[in-house]
């Protein structure tokens, strides 16, 4: 059954706002996606009725807080079927992996060998790459194919026996490129390696079953699928995060200090130091209902349908030129360049009609520049979105043409 | 009223036919052999680039010419920019403001596309500064 679009877009307040006097049409969901009234709801109705601190007061407004805040770690839990105390609340996938890079650096030594991919976002690149520096490990980069899919001889030759860790994006928030994870971390786990998945375009878009791609960590962000900004989810093993140093240390994430010693609290607690994002944690908890009342599983479908409706659209504009691999390997992003026309301009022209696109190197400046370009507009979807709003898309982006003729 | 705050405002209008005009054709193009001043300034949010040179004569711009890439606005405002300044002391070009370079752009720029509109300013003020350290 497809979704009921029209239904889903009345729960999204936003969407009846207008820009430059037409309506929003929003198509930057792989940057942020917008929230619906059922996540608004429940954390204002968190700071109107139930607002305390979590894990400390012996009240009945802190027992509400903190059952509230546990409840959301056990549906994210549920969402990527992994156990409740295998999930950590960071502030987004960038901070996920950042406490990963800092966790496991004890473990990586001299010549190591740490392996991500070319299209990789920054965010799972920086951290490591710094890390290596300090530890004076190597990086190694996974090539990409000519159509925005990962070379697999590249795969084979760049993970070895001398890798400790392997982290790639599930989905590329640029080429909309679906990896196969489950391949590759077959291959990690062969060579000895950890497995990371950098999941922040796959969570909200598609159903991810950590125990079915078995890997060792996954981070993801709140706010990409339908949740709050300031709140991301570390996934790790659990027999892994108990191995690994805290990443932020003070209040909560101890069990017992002493002036020269502590002892660390139990998972997840262990990584989550300091006062909680909490009306954050439980706002995130009603996006991951709102995502299982419609189901992730046809999200996905119509999904797929919008991306290929769009790429199909665009193609058709003989101006465009479209990155990424066809439609069976891409999910919800369709990123390009008009020809003649710098993608701000695009994306300038698109503003002036209501459009919401994003244009830049989306924070994957390396993989630019294997690509050979500088910049690219990029279109990326959600539940809410419309047939009729990729058509605009369209007639906006003949409008840049024609702008810059 | 300005035409970008107009509500029935279509889209073409932000790219004015000045600003189209120096985009395509842009003056002072090139790069000034022997230059006195040569500074590069990139917005790494959108990869634009712009490089200016100056080449000074009794304490003023003789020349300036710049060269980059980007979009219509970054290039275009560069290219009013040279023109601008060219003539003009270090002391008189260091005044010249944002809002100076929004007054030749002839539109509303909001916070993000300022980016791009005073990214040859910017590079401008950076390659005097460096030479007046020198």
């Amino acid at each position: 059954m497809a979704l009921n679009v029209k239904k889903i877009r009345e729960d999204f307040p936003i969407l009846k706002v207008k820009v430059h006097g037409k309506p929003l049409v929003y198509l930057d969901n792989a940057a942020t996606s917008q929230k619906p009234k059922q996540v608004i709801g429940a954390m204002s109705y968190y700071y109107e009725n139930y607002n305390a601190n979590t894990h400390r007061g012996i009240h009945k407004l802190g027992e509400e807080a903190t059952e509230a805040y546990e409840k959301s770690h056990e549906k994210l839990a549920g969402f990527i079927n992994a156990d409740q105390d295998e999930i950590i609340f960071t502030k987004n996938t960038t901070e996920s992996i950042n406490l990963l890079a800092y966790s496991l650096s004890n473990e990586i030594k001299k010549d190591d060998e740490i392996v991500l991919t070319q299209m990789e976002h920054h965010s799972n690149l920086v951290a490591w790459q710094q890390m290596a520096k300090k530890r004076k490990a190597k990086l190694k980069f996974i090539e990409i194919n000519k159509d925005g899919t990962l070379n697999e001889e590249s795969v084979r030759k760049s993970i070895t026996k001398k890798a400790k860790i392997v982290s790639i994006a599930h989905v590329s928030n640029m080429l909309g490129t679906v990896n196969d994870v489950n391949k590759i971390c077959k291959i990690a786990h062969d060579n000895d390696s950890l497995f990371v998945v950098d999941a922040a375009q796959s969570v909200p878009h598609m159903k991810v079953d950590i125990k079915k791609i078995n890997c060792d960590f996954l981070a993801f962000s709140g706010h990409k699928m339908l949740g709050p900004t300031g709140i991301g989810v570390l996934y790790g093993k659990k027999h892994l995060l108990e191995k690994m140093e805290p990443f932020l240390y003070g209040g909560h994430m101890i069990k017992e200090v002493k002036f020269n010693g502590s002892k660390w609290n139990y998972l997840p607690w262990k990584f989550e130091a300091g006062t909680a994002n909490i009306a954050e944690g439980i706002g995130l908890g009603a996006a991951v209902d709102y995502l299982n009342k419609i189901g992730i599983d046809k999200i996905k479908s119509y999904d797929k349908e919008l991306t290929e409706y769009a790429m199909k659209k665009l193609e058709d504009i003989k101006e465009v030129e479209i990155y990424g691999p066809d439609i069976r390997n891409r999910i919800s992003v369709v990123s390009f360049n008009v020809k003649n026309v710098h993608a701000h301009d695009t994306s300038a022209v698109l503003d002036r009609e209501g459009i919401a696109i994003r244009a830049g190197h989306h924070c994957t400046m390396p993989l630019h520049s294997v690509l050979g370009i500088i910049a690219s507009a990029r279109a990326s979807f959600y539940l809410y979105n419309t047939k009729e709003e990729v058509d605009k898309l369209a007639e906006g982006i003949k409008k840049a043409v024609k702008v810059f003729k | 009223m300005k035409e970008s705050l107009d509500p029935d405002y279509t889209g073409e209008g932000m790219y004015r036919e000045n600003i189209i005009d120096h985009y395509k054709n842009p003056h002072n193009r090139g790069a000034i052999k022997n230059a006195d001043i040569k500074h590069t300034e990139n917005n790494p949010l959108c990869g634009d680039v712009v490089t200016v040179s100056l080449k000074l004569s009794a304490g003023r711009a003789e020349d300036i010419k710049f060269q980059g890439h980007g979009c219509a606005i970054s290039q275009a405002a560069a290219s009013m920019l040279t023109d601008e300044i060219k003539g003009k002391t270090l002391e008189e070009i260091k005044k010249t403001s944002r809002e100076d370079i929004v007054n030749m752009l002839g539109i509303e720029i909001g916070p993000v596309r300022t980016k791009c509109a005073v990214l040859g300013l910017v590079a401008v003020k950076e390659g005097i500064k460096e030479f007046e350290n020198k």
